[in-house]
Order: structure tokens, then C-alpha cells, then sequence
């Protein structure tokens, strides 16, 4: 289904143009939304998606170019301006306060109010009505940080309709929702394009794009490409579209997988019964020499916290640890660091980048936290290696002095992923650190994973997608419900295989 | 469309109860552990002192602690919103000279009294310019209204003003009902209580109070008034301080450029025990007066004793660890989930 092009725009921006110290991060882009449209943005990381919503959520102020709503020119000074105007935003990071109840999140400025004040039974009444119509049954009065993030992002959508938007923004809805709650976001999504709602819509999920979008408009380094609809854009002419190169990257890499890993020798790693009541069952795993050993299961398996609990983030209560074949005790990061292991979280605002400190500063820290405070690495030293890496990742802009906090999330996961090669690793541990990112700079990371592991580095890869996960692991650990459940060898398995596997294997079963 | 997720309530049992109550009220449990504290505090010294719960007690640790109860209410907003404010004492000290000396010099009391909130509310404005204009630490920007505060106090006089205004004595005239009794300035702080509640929980700005401290820039994306509720804080804080003023020096009958040195760190403190949660985000105005009441309590058992009052410091600081550490395992429970 289409939208048909006559009808007039809701949202007209032409020639928006914003820069910032150093980079012109959009250059006269032109962008239209239609009422009862999915309009889905496209572009890699740095291409300017996120400063085109915030120019139109008015986080940002724009340098040149117009924004016309409903047929009157605006200029937003803030969010609450752009709300005003009927436009609301729905956030990657969930953007509520976890110190509030549900219903609260949901109503937040716009209580319902009798003569005492606010109406409280009224709020909760009103938050569960629009809970309810996105198919959500929550106790209202509960606390929001007593939920999981999946329903906190349905809770900011809840918040979306009562502020009765004529635009919706969803900027990467579905990067921590699983399937079923992609279904019933995507459902909500349809209910609202039929009231007329205009949607923007932007995932780095393609399979998701092409189920929802009636439009794609696609950017390029902060210039637009075009704007195409739906049925008119294949594929593989949209990925080329926003990266500019073919897609035979990406296919060339599925070979790694099927590399053969001698499993006789001592394992770099070797994890038994490790396990902390309360977070996860005790798990084994084995990691050998130049493997990369996959972890699948959905969002909260207890996938992060089996690689938390071999690096000592997490105490363990059980379980014992040998690294090479001896014998490790791991109570803390600093001595996963000391036995070689590295560890790149999956929290790449909380735990990974430092925003106010430069790109060389970020990379430079896990050196530097090697070698302890007393002895600052030479500068001589720094700047080879923040040069290497630089070079070697491809980070964009290709600028070691800017603030981390500036670049886009894939360059900041490839400033990350420099920090821990450069503290020379015998094991790295990659928790989602494909998550949020573009299509490019996803084959960079993938490429240069496959490209260590040949190397000899052991490398464990945590993603939620699956087909990653298969294209660069050759062995899969599932989890499922804080337990580990199996291991598959990838060259066994399809993605169907393997999904079906998380959904469905026995405890206990061993695929191999 | 299948729910995502069912109510617990409802399904019955104490555990049920249990972990619904958990789930939405978490956040009180600091505050219910001062009411014990208090209580225990009262039984143990009624059994230690025999006439410790008597009318005439109680109705002292209202008088004696009022205009702490009013820079409480004001401190909660501010440490609500993740904010602090050291100037408070200065301002009372402020405030009071400032009207004694309108007063005895001849400025009619309608006029005085006025400019003694005004006065109070113009500091904190300016320090709630600081920390959201200027973006200045809430600690330096209130530091630095502490000694403005208090230099002005010294400004207006080196000593003490001793005053005589009707309207001041009937301010501390005490109405009394068989042994117990309040006074103006008692039943002003109680109004101020019961008005700090009313807007912390049934205004927009109130429920803005607690969505600043809880994520300032959630708050922002939101759409909702950050940056007029951080200064508003700041703007009820001082108001507060001014409105200390006046109770205080009705209480002396005199302004002294000297009071109040370190009440600030006292308010902190009993915010803290009320169950305000220091990061911000969490706590009440009602939990506040706990806290007040916690602090005079120990003042008045110290005084019993005939123990020296440096112990009240000692001893509301251990409660004060103690409180901090159980908040700190609250939030971090409630932080892990259920």
C-alpha cells in the first residue's frame, strides 16, 4: 500500500542545513511527510538521521532552510514547541523518568486536573486507556523501573498518543523489543497510520522497513539521496543507495564461519558451572584458540551477564573460570584485563564512550588502564596508536581531537572497539556491538572480527541478530531464560534452525 | 494483540500484595523507617525519662523547631531536583536582621514583612539563575548565596536587634488547649508543610520537580518546563529561608546577624532522614516533617540528659550514614527490577 504523492505534506523541510565544530552535518536536505504515511529514514551512521529528527524535535536549531507544519512555517525552539505543534518523538534510549509510576510517565504534563490539583484517579484511567489500546495490561501505579526496557518503549509510545500527535517519530523503536513486540508495536503503528497520523520511522532493521514503510527517503553524508517509494526500491538498490558501494561486502564474509578451528589444543577459555543466583544459571563455556564463539537469545537470556560474570563485572557465586588451561581467579575487570580478556559492553552511552573526552582520548584509555595511572603512554606511542586504529576501522570524520560524544553510534562502537584491540587481547568479548548501527559500518566490524579471529584472536560475539551471529560465529551458545541451553555449530544450522532452537529446544539437548 | 504483561495485583494473597506494594511504593520506605525511628525514639525516652511524651513536650518540638520545618519543606523541592542549597541559615539570618531593623526603624509591619520573603526570594532566584542560566554546580552557586547572604546580614547590623511589634509578640502567643499548645509561627510552618505537599503532588510543577530529579534530560525531551521548574526550586527554597526569618525572629524577638550558622547542614540532614533521596527523584515533604521531628527529638532527649548538645550532632550524624546506606539499597533493589 502507497500513499499517493498529491496528497499534501503534514511536515515540509526544504534545504535544512546544520553544522557543528567540524562538520557540516546536513547539507540542504529537503524532506516530506504525509499524513497516514510510514515514511522510513534511511542512511548509514553519520549520514544525518539523527540531526534531521532533532532539527524537526527542535533539539536542534537549524542553520538555513524552512519547516512548514500543517501548512505554517515553524521554528522550534525546543521539544516543547515541536509537541505543540503535534509532533512527537519515541526515542531509541528510552527517554521517561524511572523514579515515576507508569501511568505518571504516560500523563507527565498533561494530568488531568480538578479542583485539589491533579486528578490521580483520572491519570491512572487515562494511562491504562492508552496502555490498553497498544495492547498492554500494566499496573499503572507500578514503579516504570520495575519493567523491562521493551515495555518502557511501549510505555513512551502510550506517551506519544496523549500528547495526540499528528506526527509520530520512531527513532530505532524496535532495537530492544523482541518479536512479539515488534508485532504489536507494528500493529499500533498500522492503527494509527489509518487515523491519519503521519510516521516517521527509522530502524536499522531492514526486514522491518520494507514490512512497515509505504516510503524510504534515503541520505547520504548529511545530503539526501532521493526519495522513493516503497515498491520502487529493492533492496539491495537501497543499500547501495545509502552506502554507496555494493552489498558483495557483507556475502564475502560468510566463509569465515565455515573455517575449520582445531578444538584439541588447550581452550583460551574455558568457563564451568559459572553462575550467580538471581542472574544466571551456572553455564559452561569453552572458547579455543582463533574461534569466535557466538551467544544468541533474546534480550535479557542471560547473555550479557555470562560474559559480566567471566570478566568480574558481576561477582559470581559458583562455578570456576581457567584461562590457557590454568586456573583464574576473575573478581574484577582489572583482572579480566591483567589475564588478556577485553570486554566491549552492549551500553555504549553508560558504559563504553566517554562523550566529552576526544576520539584519541576514548581509544587510548584501555591502554592506559593497562599500564595504570602512574605511567601516561607516550604521546609518541598514543599517536601511533590512535593513527593505526583510525585508519584500520575507518572511523568517520577521521578527526582523533573531536568529542567522541560527536561522531555517530557506529563510529563510536569502531572508537571502542580500537580502545580494546589496542590493549592486545587474547580473548575479546563483543556484547551488541552491531546494535543501532549502519549497515556500513557493521560490515567494517564484521569484517575486521573476521579478520582478527584469523589472526588468532578468540573472540566471543553477542548480537541480536541472528544472522550476524551465524555469518562470523562457527559455534553458537543459545540461552534462553537466564540458562544456557545448547550449542549449535553454525555450519548446521539455518537461521530458521536457529531460531527455532531458541524458541524451542529442550534443556538440556545438545545439537551438534 | 496478547498482553504483554499481567497485573500483579489482583491475582490475591499476601505475596501478592506484597510485591505490588513493592513494585509502586518503594520510594516510601525510607520515610516509613524515620516514622519508626521516631516512635522508637519517643516510647525509649518515655520509659528512660518517665514524663518524656508529655503535652507540653510535644507541643515545644513544634515550637522550638519551626522555622526548621519551613526551610525543610523549601530543601525537599530543591534536593528533589537533584539540587542542594547551602544558603539557607544565611538567608534566615538575613531576612531576620533585615526586618528587625525595618521594624525598629519605624517601617510598618505590613511592609517588613513582605520584604523579608521578597529578600529571601531574590537570593534564591539568583542562585536558581546560576545553576540554570550559568549552569553553576548547585553547591557553589548556593555556596555563594550562603555568603552573600550572611555578608548582607552583617551589612544591615554587627549585633543583635531586639524588637518590640505587636505583631511579632502575637506571633508567638501560645493558644493552648489543657496542657498542649501552638503558636502563629507553629501553625505558619504546618501551613507551609501542608502547601509544600499540595504542590509536590498535585501540581504539574510538583510532578516536574520529581521528573527533573529524575532524568533531567528525559524531562527535557519530554517537553515539559525544566528550566523554569530548576529556578522555581531555587526561588521556593529562598522563599522558605525568608519565611524562616520571620518565624525565627518572632520566636528570639530579636534578629541576629549570627543565626543560623550551619542550619543549613541541620535542614540537609533532616530532609535526608525524612527519606528525600539525595540524588533526587524520591521523597516528601510529609517525610521532611519526619525528619524535623527525628532531629528535635534527639535535641530534646540530649537536653534531658543533660548531656552536651555537640552529642545531637554526633548522633544525627550516624543516623544520617545509617539512612543513606538504606537508601542506597532500596534504590538499588528497586533498579534491579522485580
Amino acid at each position: 500500500m502507497t500513499t499517493d504523492t498529491d496528497v499534501p505534506a503534514l511536515v515540509e523541510m526544504r534545504g535544512i542545513t546544520i553544522s557543528f565544530p567540524g562538520v557540516l552535518a546536513l547539507d540542504g536536505v529537503d524532506f516530506f511527510l504525509r499524513p497516514g504515511e510510514v515514511h522510513s529514514l534511511m542512511g548509514e551512521n553519520g549520514a544525518g538521521k539523527s540531526t534531521l529528527i532533532k532539527a524537526l524535535t527542535g533539539v536542534y536549531a537549524i542553520d538555513a532552510g524552512t519547516i512548514t507544519v500543517a501548512g505554517a512555517r515553524r521554528s522550534f525552539e525546543s521539544t516543547a514547541d515541536a509537541q505543540e505543534a503535534g509532533i512527537s518523538t519515541v526515542y531509541q534510549e528510552v527517554n521517561l523518568c524511572a523514579n515515576l509510576s507508569v501511568g505518571e510517565n504516560v500523563m507527565l504534563g498533561h494530568e488531568p486536573r480538578s479542583r485539589g490539583g491533579i486528578d490521580w484517579k483520572a491519570v491512572h484511567e487515562q494511562a491504562r486507556g492508552h496502555l490498553t489500546s497498544l495492547g498492554l495490561e500494566l499496573d499503572t501505579r507500578s514503579a516504570l523501573a520495575s519493567h523491562s526496557i521493551a515495555i518502557q518503549q511501549l510505555v513512551a509510545i502510550a506517551r506519544a498518543m496523549v500528547l495526540d500527535a499528528k506526527v509520530l517519530i520512531l527513532d530505532e523503536p524496535t532495537s530492544s523489543l523482541d518479536r512479539g513486540e515488534v508485532e504489536q508495536l507494528f500493529a499500533v503503528i498500522r492503527d494509527l497510520k489509518e487515523a491519519g497520523v503521519a510516521i516517521l520511522f527509522v530502524s536499522h532493521f531492514l526486514d522491518q522497513v520494507y514490512e512497515i514503510s509505504d516510503r524510504i527517503t534515503v541520505l547520504r553524508n548529511g545530503k539526501l539521496v532521493g526519495e522513493f517509494p516503497i515498491d520502487d526500491l529493492p533492496r539491495d538498490a537501497l543499500v547501495t543507495a545509502m552506502i554507496g558501494r555494493e552489498l558483495s561486502d557483507l556475502a564475502a564474509l560468510s566463509s569465515v564461519a565455515d573455517r575449520e578451528i582445531p578444538r584439541d589444543g588447550a581452550p583460551v577459555l574455558r568457563v564451568s558451572g559459572l553462575g550467580r543466583k538471581g542472574l544466571l544459571e551456572p553455564a559452561d563455556l569453552d572458547v579455543f584458540p582463533g574461534e569466535v564463539v557466538g551467544i544468541a537469545g533474546l534480550l535479557g537470556s542471560g547473555r550479557t551477564e555470562l560474559v559480566r560474570l567471566l570478566y568480574g563485572a558481576e561477582r559470581a557465586d559458583s562455578g570456576t573460570v581457567e584461562i590457557a588451561g590454568e586456573s583464574a581467579r576473575i573478581h574484577s575487570p582489572r583482572q579480566a584485563m591483567a589475564h588478556g580478556i577485553a570486554l566491549s559492553s552492549e551500553n555504549r552511552r553508560a558504559e563504553g564512550v566517554v562523550a566529552d573526552l576526544t576520539v584519541a582520548e576514548n581509544m587510548i584509555l584501555g591502554v592506559q588502564a593497562q599500564r595504570g595511572w602512574l605511567r601516561p603512554v607516550p604521546k609518541a606511542e598514543r599517536d601511533a596508536i590512535v593513527g593505526e586504529y583510525m585508519e584500520a576501522l575507518g572511523v568517520r570524520p577521521a578527526d582523533p581531537a573531536l568529542p567522541i560524544g560527536n561522531l555517530s553510534g557506529g563510529n563510536q562502537q569502531k572508537v571502542l572497539l580500537a580502545r580494546w584491540l589496542a590493549t592486545q587481547p587474547e580473548l575479546l568479548i563483543l556484547d551488541e556491538p552491531t546494535r543501532g548501527i549502519d549497515v556500513g559500518a557493521k560490515a567494517d566490524i564484521q569484517r575486521k572480527v573476521a579478520e582478527l579471529s584469523a589472526q588468532g584472536l578468540s573472540v566471543i560475539f553477542i548480537s541480536s541478530e541472528l544472522e550476524e551471529v551465524l555469518r562470523i560465529a562457527q559455534r553458537v551458545v543459545v540461552m534462553r531464560d537466564r540458562r544456557r541451553i545448547g550449542e549449535l555449530d553454525s555450519s548446521d544450522v539455518d537461521l530458521d534452525g536457529l531460531i527455532d532452537y531458541i524458541a524451542n529446544a529442550d534443556e538440556g539437548s545438545v545439537a551438534r | 494483540m496478547t498482553a504483554v504483561e499481567t497485573t500483579p495485583a489482583r491475582t490475591g494473597g499476601a505475596k501478592a500484595a506484597l510485591v505490588t506494594f513493592s513494585t509502586r511504593h518503594a520510594s516510601v520506605l525510607p520515610t516509613f523507617a524515620a516514622i519508626a525511628i521516631l516512635i522508637v525514639l519517643l516510647v525509649g525516652a518515655q520509659f528512660q525519662f518517665g514524663n518524656f511524651v508529655s503535652p507540653g513536650n510535644m507541643s515545644a518540638l513544634l515550637y522550638d523547631n519551626a522555622h526548621l520545618l519551613i526551610l525543610a519543606v523549601g530543601m525537599t523541592f530543591v534536593i528533589v531536583t537533584a539540587g542542594i542549597d547551602l544558603s539557607v541559615g544565611s538567608v534566615m539570618a538575613f531576612t531576620g536582621i533585615l526586618g528587625a531593623s525595618l521594624l525598629t526603624n519605624g517601617v510598618p509591619v505590613w511592609i517588613a514583612i513582605p520584604a523579608m520573603l521578597v529578600g529571601g526570594a531574590l537570593i534564591g532566584l539568583l542562585i536558581g539563575v546560576l545553576v540554570q542560566q550559568f549552569d553553576v554546580q548547585p553547591f557553589i552557586a548556593s555556596l555563594a548565596g550562603l555568603f552573600l547572604a550572611r555578608g548582607l546580614a552583617f551589612v544591615v547590623s554587627l549585633s543583635s536587634i531586639r524588637i518590640e511589634d505587636p505583631v511579632m509578640d502575637w506571633l508567638r502567643t501560645r493558644f493552648s488547649v489543657g496542657g498542649w499548645y501552638i503558636t502563629p509561627t507553629g501553625i505558619i510552618a504546618l501551613l507551609t508543610v501542608v502547601v509544600g505537599a499540595v504542590i509536590m503532588h498535585r501540581t504539574r510543577f510538583g510532578r516536574t520537580v520529581y521528573a527533573v530529579g529524575g532524568s533531567e534530560q528525559s524531562a527535557r525531551l519530554m517537553g515539559l518546563k525544566v528550566a523554569r521548574t530548576k529556578v522555581m526550586v531555587y526561588v521556593i527554597s529562598g522563599l522558605c529561608g525568608g519565611l524562616a526569618g520571620l518565624v525565627l525572629t518572632a520566636y528570639s524577638s530579636a534578629g541576629y546577624p549570627r543565626n543560623g550558622i550551619g542550619t543549613e547542614l541541620d535542614v540537609i540532614a533532616a530532609v535526608v532522614i525524612g527519606g528525600t533521596l539525595l540524588a533526587g527523584g524520591r521523597g516528601y515533604v510529609l517525610g521532611s516533617l519526619v525528619g524535623v521531628l527525628v532531629f528535635g527529638t534527639i535535641n530534646t532527649i540530649i537536653s534531658f540528659m543533660g548531656a552536651d548538645q555537640s552529642w545531637t550532632h554526633i548522633i544525627v550524624g550516624a543516623l544520617l550514614l545509617l539512612f543513606i546506606v538504606v537508601q542506597r539499597a532500596i534504590v538499588a533493589r528497586s533498579e534491579r527490577g522485580s
